[in-house]
C-alpha cells in the first residue's frame, strides 16, 4: 500500500487517503455536506473522495512533493457517503477539513478552497454544497454583523414587532426629486425603512449624489411627521471600493442610519463595507442580488443557507432570506432553516429544515432577515407565523401600488402588523383567525380595508425547486 | 400630530383591559415590566424617567396596571410608556414597548435645516414642547 501510494501516475482519490470512513471529525474541523451526482460508473465513495481531494491538497496525479509535508494533516477526508432518499443517483458526501487549511477571518479563502475548483470536475455530473459546519474556533476569527439585531432595535427604538420596509418603485427611471417623494410618502405613512433596489446605483437618469440628497430630505421630513427614527437603504454598490467608500461617507455625513450593498460586489468588498459600517455606526443592508443563479437548483450550486453563514461571519446587519408566501422561490421549511441560521445563537441539525450540522455561533450577533417580493398586508398572519418577529417585511408593490396612495399603503401595512402582534400577544390563534383580525383592524383604518379589497386574494402558488429531502414522520 | 413611537401607536389607544392582556403576555414570557414617562419625546431620547424600578417579580397584570394608572395620575401632561424587558442570554434588551398615555395636545416637532455647501443640509429635530423647561411642557402648570 505505502509503496503503490507514491508510484507516479493516476490512482483513485479514495486510495490516496481522501476517503476515511473511520475518521472521527474533530470539534475544530470545518465540515461540509455536498450533494454529489457522480457520472455513470463512478462509485459514490470515489466521487466523495474526489471532492475532498480537489477541494484540499490533491491534483489529478501523484506528486512526490506531498512527501515534503505532513500531508495527512492537510488532506480533507470524506468520512461518510449516504444515498439521498427518493433521489436516484444523488449522494450526500460528508467531508472534514482541518482548520489549518484556512486563513483566519477570510471568506474568500474559505470559498476558494471549498468551492474553488471542484464544481467543474468532470467525474461529477453535478455538485451542490448543502451545508457547512463552521467550528467555533473559526467563527471567533470573525466579528460578524456590525450591529446585529439587538443593537439595531435599540438604535432605532423599535421593539416587539417586525420592522416594515418598501422598495422604491418603479425600479428604474425616477428622477431624484420624484424618488424622494415616494420615500417620504412611504415613511410618513408608517414604514420604518425604504430601500433602493439592487440595480439602483448611479445611472444617467439619477446620479447617486442627487438621490442621496433628496432621500435624506424625505427621511428627515418623515421623522418630523411621526417622531420616529426612519431610514432608507442608500445603495452604495459601485464599480470600485473607492467609489463605494465615497458614497458611504456621503450617506453618513447626511445622517443616514443605514447603507446598502449588493451581493454582486463579492465577499472581499462586503467584508470591507462591514468594517466600514462598524467603524461609522451605520447599519449595513445586504441585497442578495444574483444568488439564485447558484442557490436555486437542487443538484448543482451552493445552498443559500451556506451563503447566509458566510454573510453572518463577514458581517451584515440585514440579509434578504425569502418570504415563503411571496413571488420568489421559498419552501417554508427550507426558508425557516435560513432564518434560524441568521438569527439563532445555536442552530441544531434538522433534516426537515435542510440543516445538516449543529452550528454554534458563540456570542456572534444575529442578522436581521428581510422578506421581500410579492407580499401584502392581507398575508400578515402568515408572515408572522412563518417568519417571526425579528424580520423586516418589505412591501414594495404592496405599499406603492395602493389605490389610495403610497402613504395609505404604508399605513395599511403598519396597522396590519400592529393588529396582528396585539392579537398574538392576547393569546389568539392568529394564524387561523388572521382574516378576522385584519377585517376588525380595517374597521378603524380605511387604507387597510382598501388593501384587503385589492390584494386579499393574491397568492403565488408554485412548487418550490429547493426543498428538504427529509419530511418529518409522526412517531407513535 | 400623533407621535407613533412604540409597538401599537397606529391602533386606537389601548383600553385598560387591552393593556392588561399585553402585560399578561410579557409576564408569561418571563419578562420584567417597567413604566416610564417623559416630556421630551425626541426619538433619540431613550432615557425616559423611571417610575420606580422595573417590576422584576411582578405577580400579575393588575399590579402593572395599577402602576401605570398611578404614573398617569401623577403626570397627566407627559407621555407614559410601558416596556417589557427580556433578560435572557442573547437578548438582554427591550422586547415590547408601547405608549399608554399621551399629553392632551401633541404639537409635534420642528425640523431645522442648516444649509451647508454643495447642497448639503444638516437636519435637527426639536420637540416644540422643548421650548419650555422640563415639568412645564404640554400645558403642565408651573410647579
Amino acid at each position: 500500500m505505502a509503496a503503490s501510494r507514491w508510484n507516479a501516475g493516476v490512482i483513485p482519490y479514495a486510495e490516496m487517503g481522501y476517503y476515511e470512513p473511520d475518521y472521527q471529525p474533530k470539534p475544530t474541523d470545518i465540515l461540509a455536506a455536498f450533494r454529489v451526482t457522480p457520472q455513470p460508473g463512478v462509485p459514490p465513495e470515489e466521487a466523495g473522495a474526489a471532492v475532498a481531494g480537489e477541494s484540499s491538497t490533491a491534483t489529478w496525479t501523484v506528486v512526490w512533493t506531498d512527501r515534503l509535508t505532513a500531508y495527512e494533516h492537510y488532506q480533507a477526508k470524506c468520512y461518510r457517503v449516504l444515498p439521498v432518499p427518493g433521489r436516484d443517483g444523488e449522494y450526500i458526501a460528508y467531508i472534514a477539513y482541518d482548520i489549518d487549511l484556512f486563513e483566519e477571518g477570510s471568506i474568500p479563502n474559505l470559498t476558494s478552497s471549498i468551492i474553488g475548483n471542484v464544481f467543474g470536475f468532470k467525474a461529477l455530473k453535478a455538485l451542490r454544497l448543502e451545508d457547512l459546519r463552521i467550528p467555533l474556533a473559526y467563527t471567533k476569527t470573525f466579528q460578524g454583523p456590525p450591529h446585529g439585531i439587538v443593537t439595531e432595535r435599540e438604535y432605532l427604538d423599535k421593539y416587539g414587532r417586525p420592522l416594515l420596509g418598501a422598495t422604491t418603485k418603479p425600479k428604474l427611471g425616477l428622477s431624484a426629486r420624484n424618488y424622494g417623494r415616494v420615500v417620504y410618502e412611504a415613511l410618513r405613512g408608517g414604514l420604518d425603512f425604504t430601500k433602493d433596489d439592487e440595480n439602483i446605483n448611479s445611472q444617467p437618469f439619477m446620479r447617486w449624489r442627487d438621490r442621496y440628497l433628496f432621500v435624506m430630505e424625505a427621511v428627515n421630513r418623515a421623522a418630523e411627521q411621526t417622531g420616529e427614527i426612519k431610514g432608507h437603504y442608500l445603495n452604495v454598490t459601485a464599480a470600485t471600493m473607492e467609489q463605494m467608500y465615497e458614497r458611504a461617507e456621503f450617506a453618513k455625513e447626511l445622517g443616514s442610519v443605514v447603507v446598502m450593498v449588493d451581493l454582486t460586489v463579492g465577499y472581499t468588498a462586503l467584508h470591507s463595507m462591514s468594517n466600514w459600517a462598524r467603524a461609522n455606526g451605520v447599519l449595513l443592508h445586504l441585497h442578495r442580488a444574483g444568488h439564485s443563479t447558484y442557490t436555486r437548483q437542487k443538484t448543482h450550486g451552493v445552498s443559500f443557507r451556506v451563503i447566509a453563514k458566510w454573510c453572518r461571519l463577514l458581517g451584515v446587519d440585514h440579509i434578504h432570506a425569502g418570504t415563503v408566501v411571496g413571488k420568489l422561490e421559498g419552501d417554508p421549511s427550507t426558508t425557516r432553516g435560513y432564518y434560524d441560521t441568521c438569527r439563532l445563537a445555536t442552530v441544531p441539525a434538522d433534516p426537515a429544515r435542510g440543516i445538516y450540522f449543529d452550528q454554534d455561533w458563540g456570542s456572534m450577533p444575529g442578522v436581521m432577515p428581510v422578506a421581500s417580493g410579492g407580499i401584502h398586508a392581507g398575508q400578515m398572519h402568515q408572515l408572522l407565523h412563518y417568519l417571526g418577529e425579528d424580520v423586516i417585511l418589505q412591501f414594495g408593490g404592496g405599499t406603492i401600488g395602493h389605490p389610495m396612495g403610497v402613504a395609505a399603503g404604508a399605513t395599511a401595512n403598519r396597522v396590519a402588523v400592529e393588529a396582528m402582534i396585539k392579537a398574538r400577544n392576547e393569546g389568539r390563534d392568529y394564524l387561523a383567525e388572521g382574516d378576522d383580525i385584519l377585517s376588525a383592524a380595517a374597521r378603524h383604518c380605511a387604507p387597510l380595508q382598501a388593501a384587503l379589497d385589492t390584494w386579499g386574494d393574491i397568492s403565488f402558488d408554485y412548487e418550490s425547486t429547493d426543498t428538504p429531502d427529509a419530511v418529518p414522520t409522526p412517531i407513535r | 400630530m400623533r407621535i407613533t413611537q412604540g409597538t401599537f401607536s397606529y391602533l386606537p389607544d389601548l383600553t385598560g383591559e387591552e393593556i392588561s392582556a399585553q402585560l399578561r403576555y410579557a409576564i408569561d414570557q418571563g419578562w420584567s415590566v417597567a413604566v416610564e414617562f417623559t416630556d421630551d419625546p425626541h426619538p433619540r431620547n431613550n432615557l425616559w424617567e423611571m417610575w420606580g424600578l422595573p417590576m422584576f417579580d411582578i405577580a400579575g397584570a393588575a399590579a402593572g396596571l395599577a402602576e401605570i394608572r398611578a404614573c398617569r395620575a401623577a403626570y397627566p401632561h407627559r407621555y407614559v410608556r410601558v416596556s417589557a424587558y427580556d433578560a435572557s442570554y442573547g437578548r438582554q434588551t427591550t422586547a415590547l414597548s408601547f405608549i399608554v398615555h399621551r399629553p392632551p395636545d401633541e404639537p409635534g416637532f420642528r425640523l431645522d435645516r442648516q444649509e451647508a455647501g454643495d447642497r448639503r443640509v444638516r437636519y435637527t429635530l426639536t420637540p416644540y414642547a422643548a421650548r419650555d423647561p422640563h415639568g412645564e411642557r404640554y400645558g403642565a402648570p408651573p410647579a
